[in-house]
């Protein structure tokens, strides 16, 4: 059985003028540590609330824990942990009244679930009496993940849980999802940035409320269709621009300190000629090197296609 | 020598009590050049900036911006910077045009120059057909977009960006840096604040601030080699471990 | 922008005003000789009063007065006319529903210059003259105090904003912070958390009547001259309807800003208007009397006056304590039914 099932579900809103997802399926299987990669407005939080059946789909089916989201809802809502976009806290309680009001509210107490969140709040633990609407991103985030799990779900549902939050917390947040994977707890989680992915087991790569792909990271790396070159030269935006007019390059973008390159197809080009034009159009300290892709890059590429052959 | 700096801080402080929220920070930044300023939350990031915007004023030390005192000329500083965040927006019920000639009017642009230079932007942004549409109905991207170019269109010496790309798509990511290159070769100064690594590895140069001292200061090439790892996120990893503040 | 100015204008215009006109008045004439007469004629002739019967006998009066639309008696003793004639001075009696303060200091201000006139027009000589002594009584408040008149319209003020606008800012607060979101995906049956939300509010709606009724005995010297328990039970009626209002106004908003500003507006300035304690009722055009009676605080108001003021039992106010139920149950359901267990 999976864990989390989506058969083609469409969501639109203001009647059908904003399409929020379209005809979205993908499963996460039992166990797994499943992210939804996208940016902003990609549709992630509209996936969300129709799992967390608080938000109806237009059409098509889905299944959390094995129940239908909108006939079963309550089972579902028995049986998950949610963290929204927005971390839900009540801003003026402590640290150990949301713990405990959230506890009350599943039917359980702190101290029945305690080894689930020790680990994670045991971090927190030393403010547990100061107000939640006084903690750092970091902290509220942990506090956050507490609640959620504070009657041991089968599902943890986390929507963007590190946006906003510093790179040392979103480390710690990191390992403590690939823990909580370990005891076997299915998490589906999203995140608008590309270096987490490949924390992830497997992934769903969502743009403009479509899927364009799900996989491993592994494979999506691996499905990246052609080689692809780091670039860089004292002058980079002028390296940009002239690789950009160069007849053999596919395609040019910036990335980080460098400059990212693909070739057009049976162009026979290799990069002693990428390195020769550069030396033409007179740029010093030329690096290029061939280098294996990111999930950026695949994102990228897949947009890329995306848009060249439209599917409507 | 001096003329090529847009900024240039000594021993730069702000005290709150006997709370150091910048603590002596010094550093120049050249013109054109693209300058990364991180920090994690709390390290000081927003109140330097504060300063250096001519927001506020440090209780010690020494800072000029596109040439003038961050103490005597604050209203010179700024007229002559430009200021985009993520969350700044332009007004959604305003249209394209509407929203470049008001900002061109609060920044002073001469009437008859806010019409050709807007109606260069929107050719080079290629908004002819959006001209005259409400930016609330604009893609995020475009808005984006459209937010930077405002924010340069009264040609500042400076534009400080906050968390410019946090959570756009990669293509439109792409294309948004290719205009703050642009905008840098063309001579203006960026002064990029963020928490995002991976943005921060566009930048010419980066400074890390933790606990209201500047950390580390070189570009992210050398950075990397100097902890030894891979990505702009360890570098900062490594460095801000150790911070002690961790506020709002 | 434009709306509110003109609305303001048109109601305090022409709604909102302190004369009072067409005031019902009952006549007890005991004399009934020639100069009762013209001043019951001159009475007539004006356009303040409406001459609604004439009772018999002096007990009949404060029946009349029970009932609620009579506002003030006139009588005459016997002999009226002969005593003004041949002692060159007379009383009469004015008796006013002092429930209502203002209303019966007017009346009474009208009645008093209607004799005063008369009493010129039959001066055979500027030198002499017949004087007519007015005799008033302030009926169900003999010191003409006017603290009474504001106590159940502050008492219908309070309720107002403590359940409606506290209850549903501080729902729409747990949808602004996301908490509601939480809520929702948890075991915890959705309505719970609407009423989870509106009992504190109850009890501290409850300590409020509690504390405006010792305020007004021991403080403003009023009497509850009806039965407490009775007085106390209304309260808590109209506690549930204001909010279920409360409940209702939180599950079309969205933002704490709108919330406050629909119960503000939308619920304050109404019952400001249409209850009757700052304007009578009596003479808005018709269209606001009839708006008047879809607002709840009005009835309260009404029931309040008759219990506490006057004294009055349940079955005097039974019709309105059904108008009252009757709204708090469909402003109820419409609350709960409405409750979404979804966002949208």
């Amino acid at each position: 059985m999976n864990a989390v099932e989506l058969h083609k579900i469409s969501k639109t809103y203001d009647k059908g003028k904003l399409r929020a997802v379209h005809e979205v399926s993908f499963k996460v299987k039992k166990g797994e540590l499943f992210g939804l990669i996208g940016s902003d407005g990609a549709g992630k939080t509209s996936l969300f609330r129709i799992l967390t059946t608080v938000l109806l789909a237009d059409s098509g089916s889905a299944t959390v824990a094995g129940f239908d989201v909108v006939k079963d809802y309550q089972q579902i809502r028995n049986r998950v942990g949610y963290m929204p976009g927005k971390f839900s806290l009540y801003q003026d309680l402590t640290i150990k009244e949301n713990l405990e009001f959230f506890a009350a509210i599943f039917g359980t107490t702190i101290d029945e679930n305690y080894e689930l969140i020790k680990d994670i709040y045991d971090q927190i633990k030393p403010f547990s009496d100061r107000r939640a609407g006084k903690l750092s991103g970091g902290m509220k985030q942990k506090l956050a993940l507490c609640c959620a799990l504070i009657h041991k779900p089968e599902v943890l549902l986390l929507d963007e849980p590190t946006t906003g939050v510093d790179v040392v917390s979103r480390k710690e947040f990191w390992a403590m999802l690939k823990a909580l994977k370990e005891k076997g707890i299915t998490i589906l989680v999203s995140t608008p940035y590309m270096d987490e992915a490949n924390l992830c087991e497997r992934i769903a790569l969502i743009q403009n409320g479509e899927i364009m792909s799900v996989d491993t990271p592994e494979n999506i790396i691996k499905s990246f269709p052609t080689t692809l070159f780091a670039a860089k030269s004292e002058n980079i935006y002028k390296l940009l621009n002239d690789f950009r007019s160069d007849a053999k390059v596919d395609s040019c973008y910036a990335f980080g300190e460098f400059l990212h390159i693909t070739l057009k197809e049976n162009g026979g080009s290799d990069i002693e000629d990428l390195k020769e034009f550069a030396a033409q159009k007179g740029h010093n300290d030329i690096f290029i090197q061939q280098i294996t892709p990111g999930i950026e890059d695949s994102f990228i590429r897949l947009m890329q296609e995306k848009t060249q052959k439209p599917t409507h | 020598m001096e003329d090529n700096k847009a900024i240039i801080c000594k021993d730069l402080t702000k005290q709150f009590g006997d709370f150091y929220a910048v603590n002596k920070i010094s550093f120049e930044v050249a013109k054109g050049e693209i300058f990364g300023f991180l920090g994690a939350n709390g390290a000081g990031k927003t109140t330097a900036m504060r300063i250096l915007c001519g927001l506020s004023y440090p209780t010690s030390g020494t800072a000029t911006v596109a040439g003038f005192d961050v103490y005597k000329q604050q209203e010179s500083i700024k007229k002559n910077i430009g200021y985009m965040s993520q969350k700044f927006s332009l007004y959604e019920n305003l249209t394209v045009l509407e929203n470049i000639e008001f900002y061109g009017g609060v920044y002073g642009v001469p009437g008859k120059e806010i019409k050709k230079r807007s109606d260069e932007l929107i050719m080079t942004l290629g908004l002819q057909s959006e001209a005259k549409k409400l930016v609330g109905e604009l893609p995020l991207g475009w808005k984006q977009k459209l937010a930077f170019s405002v924010a340069i269109f009264h040609r500042p010496q400076i534009v400080f960006l906050d968390e410019p790309t946090g959570g756009v798509d990669p293509v439109t990511r792409r294309q948004f840096w290719d205009m703050i290159y642009q905008a840098a070769a063309s001579g203006i100064t960026i002064f990029v604040t963020t928490h995002y690594m991976d943005e921060a590895e566009y930048c010419n140069r980066i400074s890390v601030m933790v606990d209201g001292k500047l950390e580390a200061l070189d570009s992210p090439a050398n950075l990397k080699k100097e902890f030894g790892v891979n990505s702009m996120d360890e570098v900062f990893y490594q460095l801000a471990r150790g911070a002690k503040r961790s506020g709002e | 922008m434009f709306g509110l100015p003109v609305v303001q204008i048109i109601l305090f215009g022409f709604a909102l005003t302190n004369e009072v006109k067409n005031i019902e008045i009952i006549i007890l004439d005991n004399a009934k000789d020639i100069n009762s007469r013209q001043i019951i004629n001159k009475i007539k002739a004006s356009s303040y009063f409406q001459i609604q019967e004439s009772v018999l006998n002096y007990n009949d009066i404060e029946k009349t007065f029970k009932k609620g639309n009579v506002k003030c008696a006139l009588i005459f003793p016997a002999h009226f006319g002969d005593d003004l004639l041949h002692l060159g001075k007379a009383q009469v009696q004015i008796i006013a529903d002092g429930s209502d303060p203002n209303i019966a200091k007017t009346v009474v201000n009208y009645l008093t210059a209607i004799i005063v006139d008369y009493q010129q027009l039959i001066a055979p000589s500027p030198a002499l003259s017949y004087r007519i002594i007015p005799e008033t009584r302030m009926l169900y408040n003999e010191e003409g105090n006017g603290s009474l008149n504001f106590i159940p319209g502050v008492m219908a003020l309070v309720l107002m904003i403590v359940c409606t606008t506290l209850t549903s800012v501080a729902v729409v607060k747990e949808k602004e912070l996301g908490t509601m979101e939480v809520l929702l995906v948890s075991p915890f049956k959705p309505v719970f958390v609407l009423i989870a939300k509106a009992i504190p509010y109850l009890l501290l709606s409850m300590i409020n009547v509690i504390m405006i009724l010792l305020l007004a005995v021991y403080l403003l010297d009023v009497q509850i001259k009806g039965n407490v328990f009775l007085l106390f039970f209304e309260s808590v009626l109209f506690i549930i309807t204001c909010l279920s209002l409360g409940l209702m106004i939180s599950n079309i908003t969205n933002s704490q800003q709108t919330a406050m500003l629909l119960s503000m507006m939308g619920m304050m300035l109404p019952t400001l208007i249409f209850t009757g304690f700052l304007f009578p009722l009596e003479n808005m055009p018709l269209p606001f009397q009839i708006i008047s009676h879809i607002i709840p605080a009005r009835w309260y108001f009404i029931i309040v006056k008759a219990v506490m003021l006057k004294g009055l039992g349940f079955k005097y106010v039974w019709k309105e304590t059904l108008i009252l139920t009757g709204m708090t149950v469909v402003l109820l359901g419409i609350a709960l039914k409405n409750f979404k267990i979804r966002l949208q």
